[in-house]
């Protein structure tokens, strides 16, 4: 169980906030749920909803709202693009079609070997740094930024070797 | 160029490092505060510096935090409104990245002046390196009891708390985010009751952007009347400019607010130093995607909120995306309402539906498919959310398609006439409607 495994983290987490508000808890206990396997599953959004006294149904309504969260496993990387009007400006569309080729995979798509995930997202806040992309994993969230097709292809045979971004 | 203030990171090495940042007259500014300086003193002075909020709307600072009740016994908060999610902002990331000890330092002045002893500072969840540089170094001014309880001695108590967001652009409206630090979506909430009397767990609550509260410690080191005068008439202070798009130079770039021109920020030689080779400029959003387009021709603007506002725009957040010739505006158009259908946070009809049906509208123009009596359905749509919403999201949506619709109606004519694209057949619009000859652009 979530709350078992982490239990000094989430005690730390529950710490930040009024004794009788724990439900400000459930974005962070959801990032530590999303930790190992990169998705929150049935279980921890059960195990979450004990913890802060709400239900199932309220945590799993936060995973839906909030585009960082998934319910589903994807890639063991999620490699974002944002292609948003300054970066587009910048060449993300060009940028994020040329690198999916490259892959041999659609954009929401992932690699054969099920390491990388691509995918579109909304802005970054590194529009002057575009084209740029965000790795996410369960161990971290990283910004790649003034990138190439090529460049892009490095991190992601970096990725591949090291199997961890952090 | 002016000097660096809010970036002064660029000058001054290793910044983030509480010692460093305190060799720099680091939390001077809160000593004088708590040492000779009652609360409402403090407000006083933000008060006189007529400080307006940086995270776009520009309502006077001091004025917002004497809206606090007074003989209210709840306990109040500080809510940093770190949420920076707007296309063609990024401001307060470099603050947070660069200078997290002057959000800090920022943070408690503040958090003295409004008699808050608890401060949450909503980050973006994309932000995991700011938010990691900024527990470091509220780790290392933790220890140094900078903050916590009896802060350097004076009996002053705040504590700080960072938590991360999780990818809605919504949250960044300050009862959204407010709904959101509760554990609940990131739904806005209508006003009235303000944050000021019932905000975060019913109490009273500030929002305020991060660039807004760095300027806080500013005041109290040089004064209210030098924060005043250093700018332009009711717009004092320095200001960050995040330039992006078609320009040979992006990024960010600080200068007393309005004493820079559109023009001067995208063709100066201090700032993004012009359009890239070859092309010409076409339009501008000057302040973050929420904001009207501005032609080419109207970019001799004061870039402060009134100067903005007075060309029918506004500064926002002072993000401006230049666009080159090459630009469709329909496209441009498109681009950005995709962004609003998919951060719309679904609680207001118009809005949910609104940006959705936009979308389509805007997709068929741009793919040929669409015919006249669609420009008028799409500013009609537009129409229907404009001010139909419970939050200023609504409004946000629809700046993009009825400012193109208005400002660059030919380039929609030749979408419905044409049956494609301009880009198709053309680098620039002008050869396109010059080969078309149909008189497409009547």
């Amino acid at each position: 169980m979530l709350v078992e495994k982490y239990a000094n983290e989430v005690e730390t987490i529950l710490a930040k906030y009024p004794a009788d508000q724990k439900r400000s808890a459930v974005m962070p206990l959801l990032y530590l749920a999303q930790r190992e396997g990169g998705y929150v599953t049935r279980q921890d959004m059960e195990d979450i909803a004990q913890v802060l006294e709400i239900t199932p149904t309220d945590v799993a309504s936060i995973v839906g709202f909030y585009t960082l969260y998934y319910e589903e496993p994807g890639g063991k990387f999620r490699l974002q693009v944002c292609n948003d009007l300054p970066c587009a400006l910048r060449g993300a569309d060009e940028f994020l079609e040329k690198l999916c080729e490259n892959l041999g995979i659609k954009v929401g798509q992932t690699t054969p070997d099920g390491t990388v995930t691509v995918e579109a997202v909304m802005c970054l806040a590194g529009c002057d740094k575009a084209p740029l992309f965000q790795v996410q994993s369960g161990d971290g969230l990283k910004y790649h930024e003034n990138q190439t097709v090529e460049s892009a292809l490095g991190v992601i045979e970096e990725l591949k070797t090291r199997g961890t971004q952090s | 160029m002016s000097e660096h203030i809010l970036l002064r990171h660029r000058d001054i090495p290793d910044l983030n490092q509480l010692e460093v940042y305190r060799k720099h007259g680091g939390f001077e500014a809160f000593r004088k505060a708590v040492r000779s300086m009652k609360p409402g003193e403090v407000t006083d002075v933000v008060k006189a510096s007529g400080l307006r909020g940086r995270g776009g709307a520009g309502f006077p600072t001091g004025m917002k935090w004497s809206f606090l009740p007074k003989d209210n016994p709840k306990p109040r908060y500080l809510c940093v409104n770190a949420d920076e999610s707007e296309p063609g902002t990024y401001k307060d990331r470099v603050i947070i990245e660069r200078d997290p000890h002057r959000l800090i330092e920022a943070i408690v002045v503040s958090c003295h002046a409004i008699r808050s002893q608890t401060a949450y500072v909503y980050i973006r969840g994309e932000f995991h390196e700011g938010a990691r540089t900024l527990e470091a170094a509220l780790a290392e001014a933790r220890a140094k009891g900078y903050v916590g309880k009896n802060i350097l001695g004076t009996g002053i108590d705040v504590e700080i708390h960072v938590h991360r967001g999780a990818g809605s652009y919504e949250c960044g409206e300050e009862t959204a985010l407010i709904e959101s630090l509760e554990g609940k979506r990131g739904q806005p909430r209508i006003r009235p009751p303000f944050p000021a009397v019932v905000g975060l767990y019913g109490c009273p609550t500030i929002v305020n952007n991060v660039e807004t509260l760095v300027c806080v410690p500013l005041i109290l080191e040089r004064g209210g009347e030098w924060f005043a005068n250093y700018g332009t008439e009711k717009n004092g202070g320095p200001k960050l400019y995040s330039i992006s798009g078609h320009v040979k130079r992006p990024g960010s770039y600080e200068a007393p607010m309005g004493k820079v021109t559109l023009r001067e920020l995208i063709f100066g030689p201090g700032y993004a130093q012009g359009i890239r080779e070859g092309h010409m400029l076409k339009a501008v959003v000057p302040g973050g995607s929420s904001t009207p387009v501005l032609t080419a021709d109207e970019i001799d603007v004061r870039m402060d909120f009134d100067g903005v506002a007075k060309a029918g725009s506004m500064l926002g957040s002072a993000g401006a995306i230049v666009m080159d010739d090459s630009t469709c505006m329909v496209w441009m158009a498109k681009n950005l309402t995709a962004f609003y259908k998919h951060e719309s946070c679904g609680k207001c009809s118009p809005c949910r539906e609104g940006t959705g049906w936009m979308l389509r509208l805007l997709t068929r123009i741009e793919d040929g498919e669409a015919g006249e009596k669609d420009l008028d359905l799409l500013w009609k749509v537009t129409d229907s959310i404009a001010g139909k919403t419970v939050c200023p999201f609504g409004d946000a949506a629809v700046a993009p398609p009825q400012s193109t619709l208005k400002k660059f109606r030919d380039e929609f004519l030749y979408h419905v006439r044409e049956k494609q694209c301009w880009r198709k057949v053309a680098s620039t619009f002008a050869i396109a409607t010059a080969r078309a000859g149909s008189g497409v652009s009547a």
